[in-house]
């Protein structure tokens, strides 16, 4: 019994923190998808990037909330999708671990890249 | 002889099921995107001429009309996504099935903007 | 055989067993369950179904028409038929006894397990329960409560299809509006009952139910409800006590 109300907790909190973190992708995504619509207006180049990004802690600091969001939000979905789809496999909590590093490590240095241009 | 019936494609083919199958389905290509997007991202840390390298990679056709459809799956994650955080944090107004036909729309719009703002 | 004939392929058998076509003549103002009670009199004795009160009442004669379920008695041929094909087989997501008629036991068992079942702490020497009808609570459990049992939502949800143990909308719906029952006592173990795995949080929001309901009722509303309260019990508690 203590172990179902257990599992019924870490469900509430994991489906409280998917939807608490789609609400920050909210507003985080609706602001990329403008700056990429303005920031692609005649072709992007590195050098464009870096130059909007490059030293800008502003830019620095919404990015990396971005991808704290992504690393909270998508592991959980994606753990829902696989659980649903192959229940007996047990790939749900391995494969959504891994896209969760993934995302954290890889975003996280994509985060500094941009911000120091190769500079580090 | 054969099994019984289960659901099939008659029972959902309405328009709030549809709306889930698209978050679904756009959230999970979105979610074996992400990795590869941070990664290409992250060549930047190479400096400019180096992630000008990179980059020239993207120049591929297969790449281009790969954002071009990510940018619509993010549309379409994002605007369902909305539609589902109204239907289970605010007032109960039905399926909300307006919501549906705006997020399409949506989809649409920002996939015919990026293919206007790009060149 | 009249060209005004309906065909009409009725599931025979259990889990395992086939569609069998009958011919039954078309009439005004038919609606599908004449249409199961012709071919039982007139066609095949041996057809097994539900129904009873025949006139929307009841819910019993739920079944699956064209791969949507519906009550039978309240569903006109003309409304459904295709060209002049009918397809009527069990509801979905239930064992199948024999033909159309399902084992109903475990869409009854979940209800019981979701602690769909009132409970009150006063009795007859005490006062009457003064629940006022246009409080928030209220109105919240009056949105659900006229749920008859029929067993169409829990047919429709591919949620109960992909996961055995999900209560379904049905039950979830109950609970909430017990949950909203300010004289129930049993709302800890009800949060707890439908939180989980099998619970209110592997809803998807799909809407099947809330669009096949016949009664309009909205069990997507009433599990976001459950969810929120889950949610906000899981890690703030709640005025009945912490999960």
């Amino acid at each position: 019994m203590g172990q179902v109300v257990n599992q019924g907790v870490l469900q509430a909190k994991l489906w409280y923190a998917q939807r608490i973190s789609a609400m920050v992708l909210g507003i985080c995504v609706a602001v990329h998808l403008v700056m990429i619509f303005y920031a692609i207006r005649g072709g992007l180049s590195a050098q464009e990037i870096l130059g909007r990004t490059q030293g800008n802690v502003l830019f620095a600091f919404f990015y990396e909330v971005f991808v704290l969001a992504c690393f909270i939000h998508a592991p959980i979905g994606i753990s829902n999708i696989l659980q649903e789809t192959f229940p007996k496999m047990g790939i749900a909590k391995p494969a959504a671990c891994i896209l969760g590093i993934l995302i954290l490590v890889l975003g996280s240095t994509a985060v500094v890249g941009v911000y120091s241009g190769g500079a580090l | 002889m054969s099994s019984r019936p289960r659901l099939d494609s008659r029972a959902k083919s309405h328009l709030s099921y549809f709306a889930y199958a698209c978050h679904r389905f756009s959230g999970l290509l979105l979610a074996c995107f992400i990795p590869l997007h941070f990664l290409m991202l992250s060549q930047s840390l190479r400096g400019a001429q180096g992630f000008e390298q990179s980059l020239a990679l993207t120049d591929l056709w297969v790449f281009k009309f790969g954002e071009w459809a990510l940018v619509i799956l993010l549309a379409v994650h994002l605007a369902g996504g909305l539609r589902l955080l109204i239907i289970e944090f605010g007032p109960w107004n039905g399926l909300r099935k307006g919501w549906i036909q705006l997020s399409t729309l949506f989809g649409i719009a920002c996939g015919l903007l990026f293919l206007y703002f790009a060149n | 055989m009249s060209n005004t004939d309906l065909k009409v392929k009725v599931w025979r058998g259990a889990e395992q067993g086939e569609f069998v076509e009958y011919l039954v003549p078309r009439n005004p103002n038919q609606t599908v369950l004449d249409v199961v009670t012709y071919i039982q009199r007139k066609l095949d004795p041996t057809l097994s179904y539900r129904f009873a009160c025949r006139v929307g009442m009841c819910g019993s004669c739920a079944m699956t028409v064209n791969g949507v379920a519906r009550w039978t008695c309240r569903t006109h041929v003309s409304q459904i038929v295709q060209g002049d094909a009918l397809e009527i087989a069990p509801l979905n997501n239930l064992p199948v006894i024999k033909d159309l008629a399902t084992d109903m036991r475990e869409f009854f068992n979940k209800w019981k397990g979701a602690v769909g079942f009132f409970k009150g702490e006063k009795t007859r020497y005490d006062d009457f329960a003064k629940v006022q009808p246009d409080s928030e609570e209220r109105q919240l459990a009056n949105a659900g409560i006229e749920c008859i049992g029929c067993g169409v939502c829990y047919a429709s949800c591919e949620v109960v299809e992909s996961r055995q143990n999900y209560l379904g909308p049905a039950a979830l719906n109950r609970a909430w509006t017990l949950t909203n029952d300010v004289r129930d006592v049993q709302q800890l173990e009800r949060m707890r009952a439908v939180a989980g795995d099998a619970g209110c949080h592997a809803c998807h929001s799909q809407g099947s139910c809330t669009e096949a309901c016949p009664k309009s009722i909205a069990p997507t509303a009433s599990i976001a409800g459950l969810k929120k309260l889950v949610a906000r019990a899981a890690v703030r508690g709640s005025k009945w006590g912490k999960l």
